[in-house]
Formats: C-alpha cells, structure tokens, sequence
C-alpha cells in the first residue's frame, strides 16, 4: 500500500519540479500543471502518512529517514499555503526539487515504508519530533523567499528590459513574508527544543552533536527575529541572514541525525 | 437578417478625418436610433480611435447605403477611408476590436468598456444582441487566458509597475515630484490612482532643504525638470537613506539631461530607473503583447466561428419549425381519427400512445434537423431550407 501511495507522490513532485523549470521558459501552461502536481503529489503523500500513522505501532516517523518523509511533507504543505498562487511559481523552483530529492533519500532510507515504529513514547515524539520538523519546514520556506527576494531585488538594481515579464511578489511583501514564516517557526522551534531538553536531563542522556546545531540554528533565527523586530535589518541583510540559518537547518537535517537517532 | 459593419479607423483614417466623425454618448446613440428604422438594430462604437455602425438588416446593400452617408453627412472627406464588412467578416473584426487586437496598443484594456457601453447605447434586437454579447464575452476570454493585457504600454505606466514590484501595494506610499512634466505628471497619475500619494510638487523655488526633509519619509521621488544639471545628488540622497531605517526608494529620472546621480543606483535599498530604462521596458512588454496576440487571435477566430455557425442556423430555422409543425399537426390529425380506437384504452394507456408517437416524429426529425443545421454553417442552408420546404409542402397551403 505504502508503495503505491510513494510512487504516485514522488512521480507527481518531480513533475511539478521540472514543470517550474518549464515555467522559467515560457510561463503559462507549465506553470500550471506543476501547481497540480504539487496538489496531487501531496495529497498522495498525506495519505502515506495517513497509512503509515494507521498501520504502525506506535509513532511511524521516529528514525532519521521516516521523520525526513514528513520534513518533506511539512515543506511542501507550507509552499502550498502560497505556492499556488501565480505570483509566488517560482518558490517551487527551489522547494519541489528539494522535496523530491529529500523524498528519494527518505526512501533509500527506508523511511517511506510501514514498520518503522520508535520504541519512544508516541507522546514524546509527536511534541518533540513533530514541533522541530515544523519548524524547520518553516525556515525552510523562508530561505527560500529570501533566495526569491535576492534574486527579484538583483533584477531591479540591474534593470533588465525584461523586468516586468515574469509576475513576482514585490519586494516588500517577500520581506515580511519571510519575517512571517519565522515569526511562527521559532515559537515551534523552541517549544520542541524544551521538550526535547526536558526529556534528555530526566533521563540522564548526553548532549550530542545534533542538540548542538539544533541549538545553534535556534541562535540564529532568534537572533534574525530579534534584529529584524528590534534592529531595524530589512532587505538584503536579513535575506542573507535566512540563508546563513538555512545552512544550519541543512547541517542539523541531513548530515547529523545519524549521532541523534543512533 | 444579416450583418452590416462600416466605419474607419486609426488603421484607415487619420486623426483630421476621425475628429469628424467622432462622436459623443449622446450623438451616438441618437444616430443608432435614427438608423434604427424598419425594424433594423444599429449600434454606433465611437472611441478616439474608430467610429463604427454596426447594422443588422434584412436588405444589407440598403443598410449599408444609409451607414455611410450617416458618416459621410458628419464628415464628407471620410467616405473614401471607411471600411464595409459584412457578416461574418463584420463579426470577427468586432470581436477583434472588443479582445483589443485592433487597438493602437494590443490588448489595451480601456475597449472593452466602450463597446460595452456602445451595446447599452445602442437599438438592439436579436442578431446585434447577440454578436455584441459574444464580443463582450471574447474580449474577457482574451484578457483573462492570455497575459495580453498584463504589461505596461507606456513609460508612465511602466513606472507605476515598477513601483508595484518594489512595495506590492501602493496604497498609502507617498511621491515626490521634481518638477512638473507631461510624462512625469501622467506617471504620478497611475501612481495615484493606485492609491499613492503626491507628498510634494517640488519646482524651482521650492528649498532645498524641504526636500531632503522629504527624502527620508517618501518612497518614490519622480524628477523631469528641465535643470542642466544634476537636481539630486548621491550624496544627498545617501543621508536621507541613513533616516530611513531601511525603508525602500524608488526614484524614476524621466528628465533629459538626466536630473538624478546614477550613483544613487548603488546606495542599499535605492532602485533608480531613468527614461532610457523605462522606454525598454515598454519595448520589452509590447513586443510580449504582440506574441500573445498570437494566442488572442485564435480565440477570437473560434469565438467568431461560434456566432458564424449561429448565425446561419437562422437561415433554417423557419424550415425546421414548420417542418416540425407540420409533422406535430399529421400526428395530431392521425390520432383523431383513431380515437374511435383509442377511446377504449384508459389514461395512462392514452398518454402512452401519445408519447410513443411523439418520439417517432421527434427520431424521424433529429436527422434533418442537425443536417440542415450544418449545412447552414457550410452555407447551403438556404438550398436545404427550400428543398425541405418543397419536399414537405411546407408553406404551400399559405400560397
């Protein structure tokens, strides 16, 4: 069952990736079948998870690639929120590429499967797992609005004839889209953290190297909300401010979970 | 009833010729009235650019004498520019002109008003009714499946565009204005409506100093004065920035010589356009609206097929009611003289031979009826009409 609900999902975000390149070429048609792929592909993949969650013994996205399967399904659901609007096609062409990638490695992973199970409590894990995920789903999205808002804003300073060919969201708006989707993200982010904290010391457990870039990325976006709310940083600064906590969401999502789930 | 079209346009005539037949709400629709006679419907179209009749009539050849010298008694000089269609050749150019595609600029929006309210003016029955509502339809088809009508086809607008893709909305955002141009006062009128504000219309004797004191709060400053030298400065502008907390400006140089520093291009959060980027822009976007003039063509030439192929259904609609009257009036009269038979049968029984022999006439005439109505499409209409008429007897008991 989890095989045929994968396939479908994962087949209908690569559409909606190489759709959105389409789209860069000559918007219009492309454009649009890859906003129904994007649709289809996760209704498809919610109803994996909805497998998944149903037929598992406990919480199903516990292990590093399962809970990568629902990063990917948190991403896409946030990108769908403002994704399907004309204005805003071009997120897609740095979320969907990303989801399919994400999808594949989850999969090599044997996270897309059924049996997955954690032997921690399913409680623990929906606050702590499912809060952090989100959160990071939610930078995510804001890197990639800020990578939007650096490109629109390099096209404007260099003036090409072709400005006004492709309909983007205005700078403006790009700017506290992303201060938005941050705004939510950290309360996530801290609140799974907390729970995370509360647990370790309870137990008794060590800190690891995935705790550490957890904290550091919280850090950084703290330290995005607080400048952007109380220093004033708009713009260029605090896109590239994003991108710089996007790395660490990077770090601490696929190069070392293998310390934390061992 | 058959359709008419004369008038002239940009394409034909120029402005000395169409200023005579330019016409007013008011004129134009006392001369569709006036054309309007023995149950002929006309609508008048008369925008800066063309003065059109469109006439629906059963004598055309007539119809078409009198819409010209309607337009000829306005303007003697005109009769040689003015175009004659008819049909469906009139059709499709009406459907052209309200998608935008016979505009001085392709796809502009403001047509499709006009030949709405043209259509309201005008005195209309059932053919004008009907082109006119699919010309409507068509030319909301175009704008809404093509991006024809999307991008900007002035510099004033394009200005007004740039500023949208800098602060979404401009609800509320504020303008300076140094120095009071044609081009530059047409920008800061699609700025305002828009919804922005003119914070200032600063000239030559406005201080200085007020227009710094500007610079830190407005978020668009439009400059066409006719100084020779350089009215802001980098400098300037960069103190005003420091004010500024990050806010965005956008500052539009439409004067030549330039009056703004293009170093102010390199100053964080400045966005300066001056009129040689502007006018390729609006190159750029034409030229994007004549390839979806592409696109808007076909839809119009299958809209215009549409009412066609309506169009010449009417030439066989009278045969096909008689012919079905005439097969209801034969069932009628056999089931009259059966009713000593089918006095016998009870209701229900009754209502079923009746329903029985309505459907066997209905099966007979579907055939026909779709064959007659394509051949109408593919012109023979008419033949078919008159050898269904002869081969029915239809109309013979009226003769």
């Amino acid at each position: 069952m989890a095989e045929l609900l994968f396939w479908p999902a994962l087949l209908l975000y690569g559409e909606a990736a190489v759709g959105y390149f389409g789209d860069v070429r000559r918007p219009g048609r492309a454009g649009r079948a890859a906003t129904w792929g994007v649709r289809l592909g996760w209704l498809a993949q919610t109803a994996l998870l909805a497998v998944q969650a149903v037929r598992d013994d406990g919480f199903p996205w516990g292990t590093w690639a399962s809970s990568l399967d629902l990063f990917v399904w948190l991403v896409v659901s946030a990108y769908l929120i403002w994704g399907c609007r004309r204005r805003y096609r071009l997120l897609g062409l740095v979320v969907m590429p990303l989801a399919v990638a994400l999808l594949v490695v989850a999969r090599a992973g044997g996270g897309t499967g059924i049996g997955g199970a954690s032997h921690y409590s399913n409680l623990f894990l929906v606050v702590h797992v499912g809060l952090v995920l989100a959160a990071f789903a939610g930078f995510t999205l804001a890197a990639a609005i800020s990578g939007l808002y650096l490109w629109q804003e390099r096209r404007l300073r260099t003036r090409p004839a072709t400005i006004l060919r492709r309909q983007v969201p205005a700078l403006a708006t790009l700017d506290s889209l992303a201060l938005r989707t941050v705004a939510w993200s950290v309360p996530l982010l801290t609140l799974g953290a907390v729970v995370g904290v509360v647990r370790l010391l309870a137990r008794g457990d060590r800190l690891d190297a995935l705790i550490a870039a957890t904290a550091a990325t919280w850090v950084v976006w703290c330290a995005y909300l607080a400048l952007r709310l109380l220093g004033g940083w708009t713009g260029r600064r605090a896109a590239y401010l994003a991108l710089a906590g996007f790395v660490l969401v990077v770090v601490a999502r696929l190069a070392l979970p293998a310390t934390h789930f061992a | 009833m058959r359709l008419v079209l004369v008038g002239t346009s940009h394409h034909h005539a120029p402005v000395e010729l169409r200023e005579q037949v330019a016409l007013g709400r008011e004129q134009a629709h006392a001369l569709a009235a006036r054309l309007a006679e023995d149950g002929r419907e006309t609508v008048c179209l008369s925008t800066c650019n063309r003065t059109e009749l469109y006439v629906a009539a059963d004598d055309p050849e007539r119809a078409e004498r009198d819409a010209v010298e309607a337009l000829a008694s306005l303007g003697p000089e005109v009769e040689p520019a003015l175009y004659r269609l008819h049909d469906r050749a009139a059709a499709h150019h009406l459907f052209r002109v309200a998608a935008g595609l016979d505009s001085l600029v392709p796809g502009e929006g403001e047509i499709l008003g006009q030949v709405r309210l043209a259509h309201e003016l005008g005195t209309t029955g059932p053919l004008l009714d009907r082109v006119f509502r699919q010309a409507l339809h068509a030319g909301r088809k175009v704008r809404a499946q093509t991006a024809i009508g999307e991008s900007p086809a002035s510099v004033s607008a394009a200005a007004a565009a740039l500023a949208e893709q800098v602060f979404g909305s401009l609800e509320g955002r504020s303008i300076l204005l140094l120095g009071a141009g044609k081009v530059s006062e047409q920008a800061a009128r699609n700025l305002r409506s828009r919804g922005a504000e003119i914070a200032l219309v600063a000239d030559s004797k406005t201080e200085r100093g007020q227009i710094h004191e500007l610079l830190a709060s407005v978020d668009v400053v439009i400059a066409s004065t006719g100084a020779h030298g350089l009215v802001l400065e980098a400098q300037t502008v960069g103190e005003a920035l420091r004010e500024r907390r990050g806010r965005r400006l956008l500052l539009v140089d439409l004067a030549v010589p330039r009056d703004l520093d293009p170093a102010i291009a390199e100053l964080d959060g400045c966005y300066l356009y001056d009129i040689d980027d502007l006018e390729q822009i609006v190159v750029e976007t034409l030229s994007l609206r004549r390839r979806e003039a592409e696109r808007a063509e076909a839809i119009v030439a299958a809209e215009a097929e549409k009412f066609h192929e309506w169009h010449a259904s009417l030439d066989v609609v009278p045969a096909i009611a008689s012919l079905r009257a005439r097969a209801e009036e034969i069932r009628e009269a056999e089931l009259q003289k059966a009713e000593s038979l089918l006095g016998r049968l009870d209701e229900s029984q009754r209502r079923a031979v009746e329903a029985v022999t309505a459907q066997i006439v209905n099966k007979l005439l579907h055939l026909p009826t779709v064959r007659m109505k394509e051949a109408a499409a593919a012109a023979d209409g008419v033949l078919y009409a008159e050898a269904v008429r002869h081969l029915f007897g239809l109309g013979e008991d009226e003769r």
